[in-house]
């Protein structure tokens, strides 16, 4: 297997972009990071779109992608594992570097979310979860994390104020990104007295519906010397699944694809979760980044929620978390979210990122956790400075 | 999406009789029916029926909902862990919202789940009530 890193990152901008369209928010990303990358070609590109076709009604985006970024002729495939799809993507893309196949391959990720009713989009956000034995019932995806927070609640008294910490925290970091939707801070009375979706999360637990897309150049450690730009090694990636159904698991306080993804990336990288020293966690809701803490064992069952309220996550704490502001400030354009971590993780392993997000000390190894639906996949990179 | 009579019949042993599969190796009953065991890769089992009384194992207050069940909202949903160890999620019903607790102890009946419109296909399936009701 060769050596696998990433030389170049770009994003569009984030948000309600009225003014974008699908093709034009990834070509928008795709330039930034050829140019940012120095590459002069591809030779293939995996795009990771959770639903196109429900939200703009378009399909066959990877030959679309291709098109309009001028190559036509180039392998292009898109990469679907709802929201994971991202990291789903770069994981395809390290796949086919690491075996030889392509020397520069191109990851990104993309989805325009508000071309349409917000009813259509908790449809087509819905279709990640099980259509016959839960949206039957009525469930959305806020309910499926509500049932979450519930459960983990119960079990080890995890409290308001530690989910409301979660949306505090990662609002804070977000407030220093460019590129997020909600770049401000809130307050935890904030979180707790916004409007309630589905008990006990409220709408400041919950990340946005946003357009936006995101693109990393991967390619050999060869290749990333002679381009002479800054990269960063791939040590690792793992992915897994789980049962669909919230119902069909043994036990929904915990995310055993986030595990099974984590352990796997770890191992091959010859590291373990003690040498990760950052990490960018897929908090679509707040909830779900304390279960995700404690699944891929940063933290023991019931402890990431006191830890976060105790700032040990915050930018200036013993192991930063969401330090891009995370899926709940920067947005959640699902598609790419899985590559905007690796972005993040591009930028504070290179020194890079804006505004003071910069996480001080040495940095040498990060991590980027992405997921689908409600934990019925996962996928994890581990990246080390060059 | 329009529901269509064909997906919807097709559940009507889950959603009407409750079926599942158990499994010979493992004893281990499933909800819906699965034609290969997770955790012994067996391939042989019988259709069961599933016990009708059960406890919440966790649940939510759905209280912005998708257009279609905007008429119900708010409306309770829960895991419900039957007395056979299986576990299914559906709604609460015959009961205030603000009344389902982790533990609580309900019964599953028949009820209608879903209408679409004047004229869609009407869906039917299992709900949970209090037990003591």
């Amino acid at each position: 297997m060769r050596d696998v890193c990433v030389v170049g990152v770009g994003m569009s901008q984030w948000g309600e972009v009225w003014r974008k369209s699908l093709r034009q928010l990834f070509v928008d990303a795709a330039l930034k990071a050829i140019n940012n990358s120095g590459v002069d070609h591809l030779d293939s590109l995996y795009v990771g779109c959770m639903s196109s076709g429900l939200f703009v009604g378009q399909e066959h985006i990877g030959a679309l992608m291709a098109d309009y970024l001028g190559m036509q002729g180039l392998p292009a495939l898109r990469v679907e594992s709802a929201c994971a799809g991202g990291g789903m993507a770069v994981r395809q893309a390290f796949i086919e570097v690491a075996s030889g196949i392509s020397d520069i391959v191109m990851a990104a990720g993309v989805e325009k979310m508000t071309d349409c009713s917000g009813d259509d989009a908790t449809f087509a956000l819905a279709t990640a979860a099980d259509q016959e034995y839960e949206v039957f019932h009525g469930a959305t995806f806020p309910g499926l994390y509500a049932m979450m927070a519930h459960a983990h609640m119960h079990k080890y008294g995890t409290t308001r104020e530690m989910l409301s910490a979660v949306s505090v925290k990662n609002h804070k970091n977000g407030a220093k990104n460019p590129v997020a939707q909600y770049p401000f801070e809130i307050k935890p009375e904030q979180v707790a007295k916004s409007v309630m979706i589905a008990d006990p999360l409220h709408i400041l637990d919950c990340s946005p519906i946003t357009d936006g897309a995101a693109a990393v150049i991967v390619t050999t450690q060869e290749v990333a010397k002679k381009l002479a730009k800054p990269y960063i090694k791939v040590l690792g990636s793992g992915a897994g699944t789980d049962a669909m159904a919230l119902a069909q698991r043994n036990d929904i306080t915990t995310i055993k694809a986030a595990t099974l993804a984590a352990e796997r990336a770890l191992k091959m990288a010859s590291k373990t979760i003690n040498d990760v020293q950052f990490a960018e966690v897929h908090d679509c809701f707040t909830i779900a980044e304390i279960v995700l803490l404690e699944s891929m064992g940063l933290y023991e069952p019931g402890k990431a929620g006191p830890a976060t309220l105790a700032g040990e996550t915050a930018l200036d704490g013993k192991f930063p978390v969401n330090s891009s502001g995370g899926l709940k400030s920067k947005g959640h354009p699902v598609g790419a979210t899985g590559v905007a971590q690796i972005v993040e993780v591009y930028k504070q392993l290179t020194g890079r990122a804006e505004n003071g997000r910069q996480i001080s000390g040495s940095l040498k190894i990060g991590m980027a956790q992405n997921m689908g639906g409600s934990g019925a996949s996962s996928v994890v990179h581990i990246m080390e400075v060059a | 999406m329009t529901m269509f009579s064909s997906r919807n019949w097709r559940e009507y042993p889950q959603r009407y009789r409750l079926e599942a599969s158990k499994f010979k190796k493992s004893g281990k009953t499933y909800f819906p029916p699965r034609a290969v065991d997770p955790e012994t890769g067996d391939t042989e089992f019988e259709i069961v029926k599933l016990p009708d009384t059960g406890e919440v194992l966790t649940y939510t207050v759905i209280r912005v909902a998708p257009a279609q069940w905007g008429d119900q909202s708010p409306y309770a949903l829960a895991i419900v862990k039957l007395t056979d160890g299986t576990r299914l999620m559906g709604q609460m019903t015959d009961c205030d919202v603000e009344e389902v607790k982790i533990g609580m102890e309900v019964r599953i009946e028949f009820r209608r789940v879903q209408s679409e419109g004047h004229h869609g296909v009407l869906s039917y399936g299992y709900k949970f009530v209090p037990k003591w009701y």
